[in-house]
């Protein structure tokens, strides 16, 4: 069973069509880089694959199930735009708070492991307000990895990231990888994704231009994909 | 972890952010009193017909300053893009909606008994003669008014005028039960408990009631998920 397949999508805003017949398939284990320009569809399709919003017509499916039913929601791990965490609230506050709206045994327990995971033990008590942007990025990707997502869909992962959480983030993909997790990611960081890649699709104007394995030509050239496939 | 835990970890969620920033409660509770302020100058206390408008005046405060508590049930999920996050958990929109909706109904309550003892005061009325009685109306008018306006909530969150949107939403809804609560309310704050002629508008209060708060967890889902 592929861990995530996208069926004849289509998503509609208004009359325009932001992304037209989308069929894609990640096996577990696959890590997918999504490409294309600004305005391709790639933070659309994600958002439909994490359950955020629905299709206009089409299929995804996360391990069989619809993203929006609960066992498929236990399964996905998101990183979008936004970090996705409460200022108001504490660094163990807010992951104690996730742990507990996904039924983590102890979640304080598994917010504190997460907090040392990402190197933000010694703030746990600090409000999220009062944080560096590096700091805020460590969070979110802690908030993400929670609960142990078997899928993961990244928006933009290493945009605006400082050095520090780009490591942490690289180790949890590998990590993630290594342990037979699937991972979908856009990014317009090629030279980061198509490292961690082991399939490339690229979306035009909400229609996949291209989808297959990543190959050697794409890793020693990044622009290659768009050279080879890209816009007219 | 079943659905009233996750309805009172979203609850425990907004009270605790609200009670660390203060944003929305203080707001609400400062219109509340300006405006109450502001009415017994306007309006002469001595005045007969006043006093069986009284329950009108306390329901227009309390459905405004409770506008100002609504506004941000969901605006409140909008920065770092936390309502994303709460979407991808794995619980229900109807255990969302009721987290919020409570965490909601507690502050715009408190912002009510609060003001209670001030109109006392200004009005010179014997509020709580009636008290029991008084305060199930409040339980009741308030529920309606925090259903509606966390579901409007839900629906503006998106949008960009949010702020007038909500209201424009919310009041047409409300008026039923605006009109149930103000109408009880008017007899139990002058001392007359409620009697056959009042008992109707009560029902209707409760059929108000349970039938928003069901349409409403029945359509959250298919809001939030656009």
């Amino acid at each position: 069973m592929s861990a995530v397949a996208v069926d004849g999508v289509w998503k509609y805003y208004g009359d325009y069509p932001a992304l037209r017949d989308i069929r894609l398939e990640a096996e577990p284990g696959a890590c997918l880089a999504l490409i294309g320009r600004n305005g391709a569809g790639k933070t659309t399709l994600l958002r439909i694959l994490a359950g955020f919003s629905r299709p206009g017509r089409g299929e995804v499916r996360i391990f069989g199930k619809s993203p929006r039913e609960g066992e498929a929601r236990r399964r996905i791990g998101f990183i979008g735009h936004g970090i996705a965490v409460y200022d108001e609230l504490s660094a163990v506050e807010n992951l104690t708070l996730f742990a507990r709206l996904y039924g983590l045994p102890d979640p304080r327990r598994a917010a504190l492991e997460w907090l040392e995971r990402t190197g933000l033990a010694r703030v746990a008590t600090g409000l999220v307000r009062e944080f560096s942007r590096g700091m805020r990025q460590r969070l979110a990707v802690a908030r993400a990895f929670l609960h142990g997502p078997s899928v993961l869909f990244l928006d933009e992962p290493f945009t605006a990231l400082d050095d520090r959480a780009i490591a942490v983030l690289q180790g949890l993909l590998r990590e993630a990888l290594a342990e037979g997790k699937t991972i979908v990611m856009s990014t317009h960081q090629l030279r980061e994704a198509l490292e961690l890649a082991s399939h490339v699709a690229l979306l035009n104007r909400g229609k996949v231009a291209f989808d297959g394995p990543r190959t050697p030509e794409m890793v020693a050239d990044p622009g290659y994909v768009y050279e080879r496939y890209g816009e007219n | 972890m079943g659905f009233f835990r996750q309805v009172f970890v979203i609850m425990a969620k907004d009270l605790r952010a609200e009670i660390r920033t203060k944003e929305a409660i203080n707001a609400s509770l400062a219109f509340a009193l300006v405006i109450l302020l502001l009415f017994s100058f306007a309006f002469e206390n001595s005045d007969e017909s006043m006093k069986d408008n009284l329950g009108g005046l306390l329901w227009i405060v309390f459905a405004f300053a409770g506008t100002l508590v609504l506004n941000r049930s969901f605006a409140r999920e909008l920065p770092n893009d936390c309502l994303d996050a709460l979407i991808a958990a794995p619980i229900s929109g109807a255990a969302l909606f009721l987290g919020k909706a409570l965490a909601n109904y507690v502050l715009v309550l408190g912002v009510e008994l609060v003001s209670l003892p001030v109109f006392g005061i200004f009005y010179d009325v014997r509020w709580a003669r009636q008290f029991p009685e008084l305060l199930l109306v409040l339980l009741l008018g308030t529920w309606g008014l925090t259903v509606i306006g966390t579901m409007s909530s839900a629906l503006t969150v998106n949008i960009r005028l949010r702020e007038v949107m909500l209201p424009m939403l919310t009041y047409p809804i409300l008026v039923p039960a605006l009109l149930g609560a103000m109408q009880l309310t008017s007899p139990l704050v002058a001392g007359t408990p409620i009697g056959p002629e009042t008992v109707t508008w009560l029902k209707m209060l409760i059929g108000f009631d349970a039938i928003y708060t069901a349409v409403s967890l029945f359509l959250v889902e298919t809001v939030l998920v656009s």
